[in-house]
């Protein structure tokens, strides 16, 4: 991204149009999360700059808050519980998709990402007026089975990714050692393959927690989420304790992101050969 | 118990000495199908996971934008009578007997305000024509009823286009619902014609969400390129710190980065309250609710999905060929056209058609940011699902909307497939 010393005078110009435009760009993205968060930290409930002082009411609103209390827990249960079966589920099918060559693979294959890929209301849809059926609208089943489907897509596609650099000679040796495929399994295979089965399940996680439609579609009063709390939230009145909600939101994606990038790196050392 | 076990070691035995007649070709074959069995096994639970909680609710929930239940449901002698009715003038007196009958069952039943709804779909006005005269019947039923008595019961069973709506709702399958999502209906004739022109809204909708999704789109690919340029091209400890710009707000949840949006352009929002405080602007603009708010928001919400992979592309294209192209003379630009940018093709399409798939099936974003002019496909799927209870509407627009990401899908897939770009 150097300019060479003997750039023309158009060279430079374009140069820096260039870096002035990617630049803007980059400012686009970051900016609007940034302001977010010194909003919540208002003194008062004006959502706009200057601020006028600093405070912790908008976080203790928050936090006193039965309303809010709960769609936290509701958000950390359901998506906890969900990203637990998503990966369990997901490690499994990888697992086979990786060692596996018959007919037809396309089309499974095709089946396990859909949920990825079918617009989110459709899926919400279809999954109210299923669990309208069979009597499991407005429960916590309802939303973990929901989006353990949703979720397990993601867990898929991150161990499949990491079973590429998996040597199968590994699960050989095991087994000529005499271990059953359960040890093979929990002693061989996946240690080597956490970090990429640790993203799905941050990913799992994250679709849950981030999810709404079917919240929205498919959750009682009881199962509110935090995503479904401050979608009330801004089509009624966006309050600086949204803004509190956001902020803590903020922090978990930051917290995700560091987490995966470590995971990313250290599954990259791994797979590099020696 | 005994005899069991002896008889499987026995088998066993036997088994094993045939084993060892078996040719080696044959035993490998059985091994890999064992393997490739023990495959599918491990697939399974998530293959049948998926089929019952998602696969499954979704094809029953498309079965309803065809499923036409009411009529043959609750009135089976009606239907039948009404299949064998030639269509031509008024019913005779088989036909309106029957009906009688089971008007006034169906409201002992407490079922007409269902079947007068569907009915209402086809002509309005039919709900309230099919709920008087099934009261009165229920009060009254005459013996042998003809369509004498029910013009005596609500004097618009005169009008001929009652009975041949009726006669259109009586199949177990209708095209109703997806000939609405075309904005298309039968007439009395028995022909597909379009409707009316104030009722035609579905194609436009589905014009509109096409056309939101393109805009977005081709904005997202032109602003992504220079960032994903420089961020491939910049010193790795630059390009990490600027990846991060991108990172976070790909994790930020959803609701949070609309909520940003909300609160920046709000009438008293962030930008409103900046420019006034600048002086540059004496009463706050509306930016919210309207169309640029939901471009905005979009691009916001796609930038992340485009840059990726073409960052992962242009990672992979080596600084000689331009150096090369350069060498040889080539104008700067003309080597950035014609040797550059054809190597980021593939990084373009894949995230391109991303970023239309993502953009066509969004709600929460335009339901918050946009105005009345600016919901699609999705919002109105939600609305026939949630307010108008229009469920069959709501599953054949869910049907086309489907369609129209599975067709993008499969694009997406080859472009994919064949260059094996991917994300991050």
């Amino acid at each position: 991204m150097q300019l060479q010393p003997y750039a023309t005078i158009g060279q430079k110009v374009w140069h820096y149009t260039f870096l002035t435009i990617a630049g803007a760009g980059l400012l686009f993205l970051i900016l609007p999360i940034l302001i977010v968060i010194p909003l919540s930290f208002n003194s008062t409930s004006f959502l706009s700059y200057p601020l006028s002082g600093f405070s912790f009411q908008w976080y203790e609103e928050v936090f006193h808050s039965e309303v809010w209390v709960r769609a936290i827990k509701n958000s950390m249960f359901i998506g906890s519980v969900s990203a637990f079966c998503a990966t369990a589920l997901g490690t499994l099918a990888a697992m086979g998709l990786t060692h596996a060559d018959f007919r037809g693979k396309g089309a499974v294959n095709a089946l396990l990402v859909s949920p990825m890929i079918v617009p989110i209301v459709i899926s919400a849809l279809g999954l109210y007026f299923f669990f309208a059926e069979i009597g499991l609208n407005a429960t916590y089943i309802g939303l973990i089975l929901a989006h353990t489907a949703l979720g397990a897509p993601f867990v898929v596609i991150t161990v499949t990714a990491t079973l590429q650099g998996f040597d199968r000679n590994l699960m050989r040796a095991s087994a000529s050692l005499g271990a059953n495929p359960l040890t093979t399994f929990f002693k061989v295979v996946l240690p080597l393959i956490l970090p990429g089965v640790v993203s799905g399940a941050l990913f799992a996680f994250a679709t849950s927690f981030d999810e709404v439609v079917v919240v929205l579609f498919t959750a009682g009063p009881e199962q509110r989420t935090l995503p479904r709390q401050m979608f009330d939230g801004i089509k009624e009145n966006i309050t600086p304790a949204i803004m509190a909600a956001a902020t803590l939101l903020i922090a978990f994606a930051l917290v995700l992101l560091t987490v995966l990038e470590y995971l990313r790196r250290r599954s990259e050392k791994l797979n590099t050969p020696v | 118990m005994d005899t069991v076990s002896e008889n499987q070691s026995a088998q066993a035995d036997a088994l094993a000495q045939q084993g060892d007649d078996i040719p080696l070709k044959v035993k490998l074959k059985r091994a890999e199908r064992m393997k490739q069995f023990k495959a599918m096994a491990l697939i399974a639970p998530l293959f049948l996971f998926t089929l019952c909680v998602f696969a499954i609710p979704i094809g029953l929930m498309l079965w309803r934008s065809i499923d036409n239940p009411e009529v043959v449901d609750y009135m089976p002698d009606t239907a039948i009578e009404l299949e064998n009715w030639s269509g031509e003038g008024l019913p005779g007196a088989t036909l309106t007997n029957v009906f009688a009958k089971d008007l006034a069952a169906v409201y002992k039943m407490k079922k007409v305000s269902s079947v007068g709804k569907r009915l209402n779909y086809d002509v309005s006005g039919m709900r309230s024509l099919i709920s008087r005269t099934a009261r009165k019947f229920n009060r009254h039923l005459p013996e042998n009823a003809t369509i004498d008595d029910f013009i005596k019961a609500d004097s618009r069973w005169e009008d001929q286009r009652y009975w041949k709506a009726l006669k259109r709702a009586s199949g177990s399958l209708t095209p109703f619902y997806l000939l609405t999502a075309f904005d298309k209906q039968i007439n009395d004739q028995d022909q597909i014609v379009d409707v009316p022109e104030n009722q035609a809204i579905y194609v436009n909708i589905f014009w509109r969400t096409m056309w939101i999704a393109g805009v977005v789109t081709l904005a997202t690919v032109l602003i992504a390129f220079p960032i994903a340029y420089l961020l491939a091209n910049a010193s790795s400890k630059v390009s990490n710190l600027l990846m991060f710009c991108v990172l976070l707000p790909f994790w930020t949840s959803l609701l949070v980065r609309t909520s940003a949006w909300v609160v920046l352009l709000q009438k008293n929002g962030v930008i409103n309250s900046s420019l006034e405080a600048l002086g540059l602007i004496n009463e706050p603009i509306t930016l919210l609710f309207a169309r640029p708010a939901v471009y905005i928001g979009f691009l916001h919400l796609l930038l992340p999905f485009v840059i990726l992979p073409l960052f992962s592309v242009m990672k992979s294209i080596s600084p000689a060929y331009m150096r090369a192209a350069v060498s040889l003379g080539a104008h700067p630009a003309v080597a950035f056209v014609r040797v550059y940018l054809p190597q980021t093709l593939p990084g373009i399409g894949a995230g391109g058609i991303l970023a239309f798939i993502l953009a066509i099936g969004y709600y929460i974003t335009p339901a918050l940011i946009g105005g009345p002019q600016d919901q699609m496909l999705s919002y109105f799927i939600a609305h026939h699902a949630n307010s108008s209870l229009n469920w069959g509407l709501a599953s054949a627009l869910g049907l086309v909307l489907l369609a129209a990401t599975l067709v993008l899908f499969t694009i997406y897939n080859r472009l994919t497939g064949a260059s094996g770009v991917k994300m991050g």
